[in-house]
C-alpha cells in the first residue's frame, strides 16, 4: 500500500501549533522569573528590567508609561497583542482544531483545558493571588501537551513537523533573550548586581541547576554563553534546538522523498555546524552579530521549509 | 416496563394490537420485560458515554468555549424483517434509476419536457437546476451516486416515500455508529435474531466513487470534500473519510491547473481523480457558481466539464428533489421504466396547478403546506396546528409565488417503542435508508431511523428535539 502524503495545510496547522505553545511557554517563564526577582530590585533597575524583557519578547510596549500591573496583563491576557500567553494558546488550540481528527483526542483536550484555564483565570485573581501558581500552570500545560504528544501521536512526519515548529520558536527565542542581556550589561566583568542578571537569564532557560552542574554556582557571562549557546545536552540550549532541527529536517526529507526538503536539510545543518564549531572565545568578540546569523539561520530554515512542503507555487510545482 | 404503552391509530412497529407483540419483536420484547428500568439506565449511559468519548458530537453554534452535545440516541432497536426490507430495496432501486435517468434527460435532449410528461416550466424554474449542465457528459451518466430518501409508514404499514435527498444527504455516519454503540453496550439482545451487518458502507462507498473515476484508472486517487471543521456535520465528514481511509480536504487543499484538479500535499502536488464533495452546488467553484464562497475551488466546474475529475455527486441534481417535482416521480417512473411504482408517494398538490391551488386554500386547516427549496422542517404549516393568522400567511405567499409551494395530507408516522422517563413507550419514526449508484447500485441494509422524541410529536429532524435509534434488517 502506497502511503498518502499530509495534506500541506494540516503540516502547516501542526506547526503552527506547536510553535504557538512554544512561546506562551517562553513568555509564561520570563514574566515568572521577572516578577519573582523584581523583588529584589531598585525602581530603576527593576525598570531597565521591564525594559530588557519587552526587548525580549519583541513587545511594542513602552516601559516607561505604565505600570507592571499593566505590562504584565498585556503579556498575558491581552488578545489584541498577538504574543499574549492567552492570544498564542488560543491560536494553538485554533491550529489543534483545524486538525482535530489528525492529532490524538488526547493531545486536543489537554490544549482545550489550557485554553479554558486562561479564559476562567482573571488577571485582578491571578495578580492578587499567587502569580507564581498561575505560571507554573501554564508551563506544566504545555509541558503536558508535549508529553502526551509523544506519547500518543505516531512519531511519523506529522510530529516531526510538530517538533521542528517547538525546536525553531525556542531558538530563535533563547537567542533574542541573550541578545539583549548581552547588549545591555557589561559582559567583561560580573558585579554583584549583574550577578543577579545573570543568574535571572539562566533562570529564564530554567538553566541555573544545569548550568551550576557543569560550571559550579560561579556565575561568569562566558560560561553563561556557553551553557545556553553550545551545550548539547542541555534542552533548552540553541545547539540543542538545532540538533533537533536538522533531525526533524532529515525525517521530514525521507518521510517523502522529494529534492525540495534538500535546501531546508542543508540550511538546516550548516545550522548545526554553525553551532557545533563554534568557539565561545571568538563568538564573545562580538555576540550579537553571532547572535543575529543564528535567527537569520532559523529564519532561513523556516522559509525553506514552507517553499519545500507547504507554501509552494502550484506553477513550480508542475514544471 | 410496558405498562404506559398505548396502540393508536398510527402503525405500531412493535405490537399488532396492545399486548400481542409482532412475531419478529417477540424475543426483544421478551428480553426488554425481563429487564429493570436501572439496567435500563445504565445502559443507555453506556451509550451515551460512549458517543460522548468517541467524540460524535455536534458543536453547538455560538459558543466559542467547545461546548458539544451529543444526537439523542435510543436503546430500543427498531426492526425490519427480509420480507419488508425487499420491498424497500426494490422500490429504491427502482425509483433512483427512474430519477437518475431523469436528470440525464434533463440536461441533455428533454424528451420528458418535450412529451409534456413533466412540464417544462417547473424544471426551468427550480432553484436547484443547473443551466450550465447542459449537455455535459457525467462518467458513467451517474448523477446520484450517493442517496438519502426519507421514508414513512402509514396507518395500513404500508412504506411510502416522503423525500428524495439527491444533493448532499447526511446521517450515514449515525447509521453505522448506531450499530456499533448499540453491539458494545447491549451485545445480548442481538440473541435470538440474524441481523444482516453494515459494517461494509465505507467500503461500498468507496468503490462507488472508483466507479466515478472518468478515466477508470486502476488506482484512483479519491477525496472527500469538507465545508471545514465549524460544519455541523464535520464528524461524519472524518468518520467516512476514515472508513474510507481517503484524504479529507477543504477547498483550500485543492486547485485547479489546466483543467486538472491537484491536492496541496507536503510531497509536492498530487492529481485528484474523484471528489466526494459535501459542499452544495453553489459553494462549490466561485467561477462558476457564487463568487463569494470561500469553500470551494475555483476552476473545479471547467475541470469536471472537461472530464478530468469525477464528482459525487454530479452539479445540478438537486432539480430532481424538488418538491414540486416529488409529485411528477411516479409518473417519471411508468416513463423511463415502463413500471409501476414500487413505493407509492405521500398524495401530494401542488400551488403551481390551479385547480389544486383551489383545493390547498380552501383546506389550509387540514393540510401540511410546504415550501419547494426549502428542508430540515423550515418555510412549513402543519395545518391542524395552526393559527389563523399564520394560514393567512400563507395564503398570501402561496399566491405571490405558486410555483413555490406544495401541500400533503398529515402523514400519521408509525410509532416504535422507545425507552422514555425509565419506560417504554411509543414515538414516532421515519427511516433513510442510503443508496449507492456506482457500478449498479447498492443499499447497505439498514438506515437511520429517526425519532421525535416529544410525546405526540411528529417532527423527527435534529435540529427540533429528534434523536435516532439502530435499525435491523433481519436474514429470512
Amino acid at each position: 500500500m502506497t502511503k498518502t502524503p499530509m495534506l500541506s495545510r494540516v503540516a502547516d496547522s501542526l506547526f503552527w501549533m506547536a510553535r504557538y505553545l512554544e512561546r506562551a511557554e517562553h513568555t509564561a517563564r520570563l514574566l515568572d522569573v521577572h516578577l519573582h526577582s523584581a523583588l529584589d530590585l531598585t525602581p530603576a533597575a527593576a525598570n531597565r528590567r521591564w525594559r530588557r524583557l519587552l526587548t525580549a519578547l519583541h513587545s511594542p510596549l513602552a516601559s516607561e508609561h505604565v505600570s507592571p500591573y499593566a505590562i504584565t496583563q498585556a503579556l498575558i491576557f491581552d488578545t489584541t497583542n498577538s504574543d499574549s500567553i492567552a492570544a498564542c494558546i488560543t491560536a494553538a488550540r485554533d491550529n489543534a482544531r483545524q486538525v482535530r481528527e489528525r492529532i490524538s483526542s488526547e493531545m486536543w483536550e489537554q490544549v482545550n483545558r489550557l485554553y479554558l484555564y486562561l479564559r476562567t483565570t482573571s488577571m485582578e485573581e491571578m495578580w492578587t493571588g499567587e502569580p507564581h501558581l498561575f505560571f507554573r500552570s501554564v508551563k506544566e500545560g504545555v509541558h503536558l501537551f508535549q508529553g502526551i504528544t509523544d506519547a500518543t501521536l505516531s512519531h511519523d512526519e506529522g510530529w516531526w513537523f510538530i517538533q521542528i515548529g517547538r525546536y525553531l520558536e525556542r531558538a530563535m527565542a533563547t537567542a533574542a533573550l541573550m541578545d539583549v542581556h548581552f547588549c545591555t550589561l557589561d559582559s567583561q566583568d560580573a558585579t554583584t548586581l549583574d550577578y543577579f542578571e545573570w543568574v535571572a537569564l539562566l533562570k529564564s532557560c530554567t538553566a541555573f541547576e544545569a548550568y551550576c552542574k557543569v560550571y559550579t554556582a560561579s556565575v561568569h557571562p562566558e560560561d553563561v554563553a556557553e551553557f545556553l549557546l553550545l551545550n548539547a545536552e542541555f534542552p533548552r540550549s540553541i545547539r540543542f534546538a538545532a540538533d533537533m532541527i536538522q533531525e526533524a529536517a532529515q525525517a521530514i526529507g525521507q518521510s517523502g522523498a522529494r529534492h525540495a526538503m534538500a535546501r531546508v536539510e542543508r540550511l538546516a545543518g550548516r545550522l548545526r555546524a554553525a553551532l557545533d564549531y563554534g568557539q565561545v572565545d571568538e563568538i564573545m568578540m562580538d555576540m550579537h552579530t553571532y547572535l543575529m546569523t543564528i535567527r537569520r539561520m532559523c529564519a532561513q530554515v523556516h522559509d525553506a521549509l514552507y517553499q519545500a512542503c507547504i507554501s509552494y507555487s502550484a506553477d513550480e510545482a508542475l514544471r | 416496563m410496558f405498562v404506559s404503552y398505548d396502540v393508536d391509530i398510527a402503525y405500531d412497529e412493535m405490537f399488532a394490537a396492545p399486548g400481542q407483540p409482532r412475531a419478529q419483536y417477540l424475543p426483544l420484547y421478551d428480553r426488554l420485560a425481563s429487564l429493570s428500568a436501572e439496567e435500563l439506565h445504565r445502559r443507555q449511559r453506556a451509550a451515551d458515554a460512549a458517543f460522548l468519548n468517541q467524540g460524535i458530537t455536534f458543536a453547538v453554534y455560538g459558543h466559542g468555549d467547545g461546548t458539544e452535545k451529543i444526537f439523542p440516541y435510543d436503546l430500543i432497536p427498531r426492526i425490519i424483517t427480509a420480507a419488508e426490507w425487499s420491498v424497500i430495496e426494490r422500490g429504491l432501486t427502482q425509483r433512483i434509476v427512474a430519477l437518475n435517468m431523469f436528470l440525464r434527460d434533463v440536461y441533455h435532449e428533454g424528451r420528458i419536457l418535450a412529451d409534456g410528461v413533466v412540464p417544462r416550466e417547473l424544471v426551468y424554474s427550480c432553484r436547484h437546476y443547473r443551466r450550465e449542465m447542459r449537455g455535459v457528459h457525467v462518467p458513467r451518466n451517474v448523477y446520484i451516486a450517493i442517496v438519502g430518501t426519507d421514508l414513512v409508514r402509514d396507518a395500513d404499514g404500508r412504506f411510502l416515500v416522503l423525500e428524495d435527498n439527491l444533493r448532499v444527504p447526511s446521517g450515514v455516519s449515525y447509521m453505522l455508529v448506531n450499530r456499533q454503540v448499540m453491539k458494545r453496550t447491549f451485545p445480548t439482545l442481538f440473541d435470538r435474531y440474524n441481523v444482516r451487518p453494515t459494517d461494509h458502507y465505507g467500503q461500498a462507498l468507496l468503490e462507488t466513487l472508483r466507479a466515478l473515476d472518468p478515466l477508470q484508472r486502476p488506482d484512483p486517487t479519491i477525496v472527500l470534500l469538507t465545508p471545514g471543521v465549524y460544519n455541523s456535520a464535520y464528524f461524519e465528514h472524518t468518520f467516512l473519510a476514515r472508513q474510507m481511509g481517503v484524504q479529507l480536504v477543504e477547498g483550500r487543499d485543492l486547485l485547479v491547473h489546466d483543467n486538472r484538479v491537484y491536492m496541496r500535499t507536503t510531497a509536492g502536488l498530487q492529481r485528484v481523480d474523484v471528489i466526494y464533495r459535501r459542499i452544495d452546488d453553489d459553494f462549490l467553484d466561485p467561477l462558476a457558481f457564487r463568487p463569494d464562497s470561500a469553500l470551494g475551488v475555483a476552476g473545479l466546474f471547467n475541470a469536471y466539464r472537461a472530464g478530468n475529475v469525477g464528482l459525487g455527486n454530479a452539479i445540478g441534481t438537486g432539480v430532481a428533489d424538488d418538491k414540486a417535482i416529488y409529485a411528477f416521480v411516479p409518473r417519471i417512473i411508468r416513463y423511463y421504466l415502463g413500471e409501476d411504482p414500487i413505493l407509492p408517494n405521500v398524495d401530494t398538490y401542488l400551488a403551481y396547478n390551479e385547480t389544486d391551488r383551489r383545493y390547498i386554500l380552501d383546506n389550509l386547516d387540514k393540510l401540511v403546506i410546504k415550501a419547494v427549496g426549502e428542508s430540515g422542517g423550515y418555510g412549513m404549516l402543519i395545518g391542524p396546528h395552526s393559527t389563523g393568522e399564520q394560514r393567512e400567511e400563507f395564503r398570501r405567499r402561496i399566491l405571490a409565488d405558486p410555483r413555490n409551494y406544495i401541500a400533503q395530507p398529515t402523514v400519521m408516522l408509525s410509532r416504535a417503542a422507545c425507552f422514555v422517563d425509565g419506560r417504554v413507550e411509543p414515538r414516532h419514526v421515519d427511516l433513510r435508508p442510503y443508496i449507492l449508484y456506482g457500478e449498479g447500485v447498492v443499499i447497505v441494509p439498514g438506515g437511520l431511523t429517526r425519532v421525535a422524541l416529544r410525546r405526540g410529536s411528529l417532527v423527527v429532524n435534529s435540529s427540533q428535539g429528534g434523536g435516532s435509534k439502530d435499525t435491523w434488517v433481519l436474514n429470512d
